[in-house]
């Protein structure tokens, strides 16, 4: 298990060691937690109509460590928050967890808002793609055309971090996703 | 000059490897790489509106320079989590 607060890992995930990553006492940070959220994105057994027999998740893993820093920075910028985030690659198997992420606050509403703004990050520009079996088929899905700088889409991970949805405009946020794109886990 | 091109997911399975070099202009861009590409299977080209780009793995623009033996990288729209 990585000790580094971003990594793609083969080896199964495990949120406990990312809590001690953000919980670990730090000099700079003065007052200690007072919350801890934490996400964990497991593989589903259904995804639009198809029964699911496994995923294999490829990734570009240079790209995809600076995306969940990039991540973790935004989400520092906004609250008041140590993040950790991990992800699995490989084949897995339904049920496993192919996620994780841990966030630190002295406060709870900073650790909730964060860890959700995360995860939809997550969906928005990490470079990872999710391959599936299925019954009879398999299908590479498709989400997001991945754009870090896409203010609209940063805007509406934080609008849903905060639970803003009347105003949150994207597709992720307000409308089902589209058939064959839809996403499992995460 | 020479840029090494990366390819995920599906576009990995259009192009039958995920680790390509190919030769290019001196005043090459990162479309000039797709492009390139995009001729020898052209597959590729109904993924040129929503596929992204990485330079060296830092996200890129299509217009973006290269330079000899670059990793130019192409992302099919993601679908992490």
């Amino acid at each position: 298990m990585s000790t580094s607060s971003y990594a793609v890992t083969t080896v199964p995930l495990d949120i406990g060691a990312l809590v001690d990553i953000v919980t670990a006492p730090r000099a700079d940070a003065p007052i200690g937690p007072g919350a801890i959220a934490t996400f964990v994105g497991v593989v589903r057994n259904h995804n639009a109509g198809r029964r699911v027999e496994r995923l294999e998740y490829e990734g570009y893993e240079p790209l995809a460590i600076r995306s969940f820093e990039r991540m973790g920075k935004e989400a520092c910028a906004q609250w008041d928050v140590r993040v950790a985030l991990h992800h699995r690659l490989g084949t897995l198997q339904i049920g496993e967890a192919s996620v994780v992420i841990a966030v630190a606050s002295p406060h709870r509403a900073d650790a909730f808002a964060a860890c959700r703004y995360v995860i939809e990050r997550v969906k928005q520009i990490a470079p990872i793609w999710k391959h599936e079996f299925f019954e009879g088929g398999d299908v590479w899905i498709e989400g997001a055309t991945a754009d870090p700088d896409n203010e609209d889409a940063r805007q509406d991970a934080y609008r849903i971090a905060v639970g803003d949805r009347a105003s949150a405009s994207s597709v992720s946020a307000t409308q089902p996703e589209p058939s064959g794109v839809a996403g499992n886990a995460g | 000059m020479q840029v090494n091109v990366r390819l995920f997911a599906r576009l990995r399975d259009i192009a039958g490897a995920g680790e390509v070099s190919r030769q290019v202009p001196d005043d090459a861009t990162v479309s000039t790489v797709w492009e390139t590409l995009a001729n020898e299977f052209p597959e590729l080209s109904e993924y040129r509106a929503s596929i992204s780009a990485a330079v060296n793995a830092e996200y890129s623009r299509m217009d973006a320079p290269v330079g000899d033996g670059d990793e130019v990288a192409f992302l099919p729209p993601v679908s992490g989590g």
